[in-house]
């Protein structure tokens, strides 16, 4: 459920400096001129299972992840974005193709020898030593002499701010500590990238929004790529610089977090992220970007449109539910009133169109008035000139 | 008032654990109480008296019995666990690989067959090699017992291994640790309350062993249960339950021990 | 510079390496230390006896006969070997009895150390634990002690008025039974514990509250619940009753044999190791088909439960 969603939308807007890209189309963007940390040049995962099955869980993917982003890979379960992450990490191989670090195929490497840290699902922290000896294991490892360890262990405990809690061991700490302390343990060897698999799915809500704010905070701070996983759409919307939103072992549609919320590319991408209305109609003209759409109903709606529709051929039509509005009387669409759902913030008020489907408009809510409906009202939604988007299938 | 309802009660349930746990005790009880009777026979208490722990300390048989019976279950543990060990490390956490199910099959093989079995198929060959090779030393008995100890040192071992969290050394990987430093500083300081579980396991099972040792033994060679085992033939004497219990408090000493350690780790 | 696929698939193979040599010491001492022993038994069961133990190596099917049938002295006939089967009937028939005692005895016990809040759980299963841990002769010799003429079960008989002269007790087939129920009892009791401290009250909180009596959730879910403890402790107190050699040997007396004393007799003063051989055999034939029963048994349950 989508509850939050004015403040989210705000956030977004907030949060999003960059200006929006469309990275299929992207060339010759000024963006693309800043060098890429990490680049996945075709890669391929084939998992062998037993006898003739054997899953694709990463087909052809080619990503370009920028230095100094925060850039999250955001998917339903099983969509190969923890195998891409396992890849760049060297937990696994690829089947094809190549990642490179700065230009240099890191593939064949063991993880050992990567310049790329992780912050586990699970944080895996060694429960045979303390946070500090946890904090600095990494850079034991690398030979580093006592002295600057300390130090080094000592800075990163205050940057998470952990420092009472030095010599606990991993199991005596609550798992807000544990998640700063793994968090601490994989930024201490100063990495090129810092991985993060899923890394706030184990905390409570509130826990989690803080820690969404600190690993802002913590990316800002220390100037390293952030590469995370999440299937947390909201997640994924608030923290990102960019979001590769992935499915079935592909990469859909790679973008700001305004780009994927508001101009999605294909339908799938529409559907994951945030709540949407789908209409089918016939595109009756298309060209400069827009196009005009004549839905089922009769209606005639303007939508934006990328290239490669042309007039005659079918389209699904995408409509946020805040973008739509309820008028009494008719509108584009009509339809009777099914069902209202008060969500404190705003009301979700579903619509039964007269064709048969069921349309979801969302209304802000104000304190001294009613929504204005009830139940089985007949009501038209209007919907705007810049609201409605065709979509690829 | 009534009481409240409990769901876990079974009737006649505690009754029959109680006298489960009494049937338990009460031999080794009255095993203990008549090993301080001073009296010739087990049967009439006379008295309480240390007298046969005297004569026990000062069998020689007995003393050279039970040295001999900790140097066969030091060695043959130590020897155990190790091998153990490493083959729980190469059987655990690993996608099935050619030979697997063989190798659990070849390293649990001692627990499945009868020991009177594997007692008689070790006198066969172990005579014929003694006649070929013409040495009769220890070297037999520490084989044997390092072989029926190899599955009991591996069992909590591997059980340790599997209940291990992969991503511990997946992160030590990712912290620039190679494979022998992971193993080092990471496996095998987590393995270690399963090493020492095998390691007392084996230890005990390789001192309570009476019957491979009664076949594969050479003259002369007798550990602590296979001299009782001689001595139970003829009438007993309070001796007998002198050096048992002497034996039990032993072995619920390390017992005790490894409970308390344990307890405390977890 | 090798691809990575390369690196892959060369770890993989260093990989299967690396655990064929960490296993070899173990496999190794477990071949030449038991299993490859028993692989020679097998073939002195087809050897001639020698004269004064060992063997001759001369190919002979005659162990194998003899382990069912006898054959007449003057007539060379055959007939069944009375001595033995009644051996091997008492060796299966006592450990069928010792594997239901310990469970009748057993379950509740479980049940009633499974059931005790945790931390005195700890207890209860170490107090179980401790004569497990001590010597199985020091446990047999204990209970000789308890079972003789003058012991204290006889005593008890006497003081209590039900006898007026010791009732013989040692030296029968009731103790080599008692004795094998009172060693192999733990056996029993830490798998069925294993089983039902997982078991979850919810369960049988909804039985009650379907209107199950206590017998009722005991027979409907608890023990249903708990099947694979019983087959497991059954198993594990089966198998080494049948092998059992001290027990018998300690309270049967030289009358009570089990199928290990008559291995142990053909190996001693019967001098025919083939027929030993044989025998030997013959138990381990028997053993595995109660692990076959237990293989099949526990697949079928998991199989019920994924």
């Amino acid at each position: 459920m989508f509850s939050h969603s004015y403040h989210l939308m705000v956030r977004i807007k907030l949060v999003s400096r960059l200006p929006p890209v469309n990275d299929h189309a992207g060339e010759g963007n000024i963006l693309t001129a800043i060098r890429p940390a990490v680049e996945a040049k075709g890669v391929t995962r084939i998992f062998r299972g037993t006898g003739q099955d054997s899953v694709r869980a990463l087909d052809n993917v080619s990503v370009a992840i920028r230095e100094n982003e925060f850039f999250t890979l955001l998917g339903p379960s099983g969509c190969g974005k923890t195998t891409l992450l396992r890849l760049i990490a060297g937990f696994d191989y690829p089947t094809d193709g190549e990642i490179q670090l700065y230009g240099q195929d890191i593939a064949p490497l063991p993880p050992f020898k990567r310049p790329v840290n992780t912050v586990f699902q699970s944080y895996a922290l060694f429960p045979h030593m303390t946070v500090a000896e946890n904090i600095g294991f990494g850079l034991k490892m690398l030979g580093k002499p006592k002295a600057e360890i300390e130090a080094r262990v000592d800075a990163m405990l205050k940057l998470v701010h952990m420092q009472e809690l030095k010599n606990r061991r991993t199991s005596q700490i609550s798992g807000g500590q544990q998640q700063r302390v793994a968090l601490a343990r994989a930024l201490a060897p100063q990495p090129k990238v810092l991985l993060l698999d899923e890394p706030l799915s184990a905390l409570d809500y509130k826990l989690r929004k803080e820690m969404q704010i600190e690993l802002k905070r913590l990316q800002h701070e220390t100037g390293i790529t952030f590469i995370f996983v999440t299937h947390d759409q909201e997640e994924a919307l608030t923290m990102s610089d960019r979001i590769a939103v992935m499915s079935a072992g592909n990469i859909l549609q790679v973008g700001t977090p305004w780009d994927v919320y508001d101009h999605p590319a294909e339908r799938f991408v529409a559907d994951f992220i945030g709540e949407t209305n789908f209409l089918t109609g016939m595109v009756e003209s298309a060209g400069n970007g827009q196009a005009r759409i004549a839905l089922r109903s009769g209606a005639k709606i303007c939508a934006t449109a990328a290239a490669g529709f042309r007039a005659g051929g079918n389209a699904t039509l995408m409509v946020r539910p805040e973008h739509a509005k309820l008028v009494k009387g008719r509108g584009d669409l009509t339809g009777t009133i099914e069902t209202i759902v008060y969500f404190g913030t705003d009301t979700h008020i579903h619509v039964r169109l007269d064709e048969g489907d069921v349309f979801m408009v969302r209304q802000q809510n104000s304190r001294s008035a009613s929504c204005g409906f009830e139940n089985g009202d007949k009501v038209g939604i209007s919907i705007g000139d810049d609201a409605a988007q065709v979509l690829k299938d | 008032m009534a009481n409240r309802f409990d769901v876990r009660r079974q009737n006649g349930f505690v009754s029959v654990a109680m006298l489960c746990f009494f049937l338990l005790y009460l031999p080794i009880a009255t095993l203990v109480v008549y090993a301080f009777n001073d009296n010739d026979s087990v049967v009439i208490w006379k008295g309480f008296s240390l007298r046969w722990f005297h004569i026990a300390w000062n069998n020689a048989l007995v003393i050279e019995s039970s040295i001999r019976s900790f140097q066969i279950a030091a060695v043959a543990a130590v020897l155990a666990t190790i091998t153990a060990t490493m083959a729980a490390l190469a059987t655990t956490r690993t996608k099935p690989y050619p030979g697997l199910t063989l190798k659990y099959a070849f390293i649990n093989q001692p627990l499945m067959v009868p020991e009177i079995v594997t007692a008689v198929a070790l006198l066969i060959v172990f005579s014929r090699i003694k006649i070929w090779t013409g040495y009769s030393g220890l070297g037999y008995l520490v084989a044997a017992h390092t072989a029926f100890c190899i599955p009991f040192a591996y069992l909590p071992i591997r059980a340790r291994l599997e209940s291990m969290d992969l991503s511990l050394e997946t992160a030590a990987a990712d912290l620039y640790a190679t494979k022998w430093k992971t193993f080092r500083h990471v496996t095998l300081p987590l393995l270690w309350p399963g090493i020492l579980a095998g390691l007392m396991l084996a230890f005990v099972v390789s001192l309570d062993d009476v019957v491979i040792t009664e076949f594969v033994k050479s003259g002369g060679q007798d550990t602590l249960p296979t001299y009782m085992l001689g001595q139970l033939r003829r009438t007993v004497t309070p001796e007998v339950n002198a050096i048992s219990t002497a034996f039990l408090v032993l072995s619920i000493g390390i017992v005790t021990a490894f409970f308390f350690i344990s307890r405390k780790r977890t | 510079m090798a691809t990575a696929r390369e690196v892959a698939e060369k770890a993989e193979r260093d990989d299967i390496r690396s655990r064929w040599l960490l296993s070899t010491p173990a496999l190794l001492i477990v071949f030449l230390a038991a299993l490859g022993p028993l692989l020679i038994v097998v073939v002195y069961s087809f050897l001639t006896p020698g004269n004064y133990g060992d063997v001759k190596w001369q190919f002979s099917t005659d162990p194998w006969v003899s382990v069912l049938f006898e054959r007449d002295v003057f007539d060379d006939t055959l007939s069944f070997a009375t001595a033995y089967l009644s051996i091997f009937w008492r060796s299966v028939s006592l450990s069928l009895a010792t594997t239901l005692l310990t469970l009748i005895l057993g379950f509740p016990t479980a049940y009633f150390i499974a059931t005790r809040p945790d931390h005195r759980r700890d207890i209860w299963l170490f107090l179980i634990t401790i004569p497990f841990w001590t010597n199985l002769l020091i446990r047999t010799f204990a209970m000789q002690q308890v079972l003789r003429n003058d012991g204290i079960v006889n005593s008890v008989l006497q003081l209590l008025g039900i006898t007026d002269h010791p009732v013989q007790l040692m030296y029968t087939n009731f103790a080599v039974l008692a004795g094998m129920v009172y060693v192999f009892l733990p056996l029993m009791v830490l798998p069925l514990y294993a089983s039902m401290e997982k078991i979850d009250f919810r369960l049988v909180e909804a039985g009650y509250d379907l209107y199950a009596t206590r017998f009722q959730v005991l027979r409907r879910i608890i023990i249903p619940l708990v099947t694979p403890g019983i087959v497991a402790g059954s198993i594990l107190v089966f198998i080494p009753s049948l092998g059992a050699y001290v027990t018998p040997r300690v309270l049967g007396g030289g009358t009570n044999l089990m199928i290990g004393n008559l291995i142990e007799l053909q190996f001693g003063q019967g001098r025919n190791w083939p027929l030993g051989a044989a025998l030997s055999i013959t138990l381990m034939a028997i053993v595995m088909m109660a692990l076959l029963f237990y293989v099949r048994n526990t697949t079928r349950s998991d199989g019920a439960h994924g």
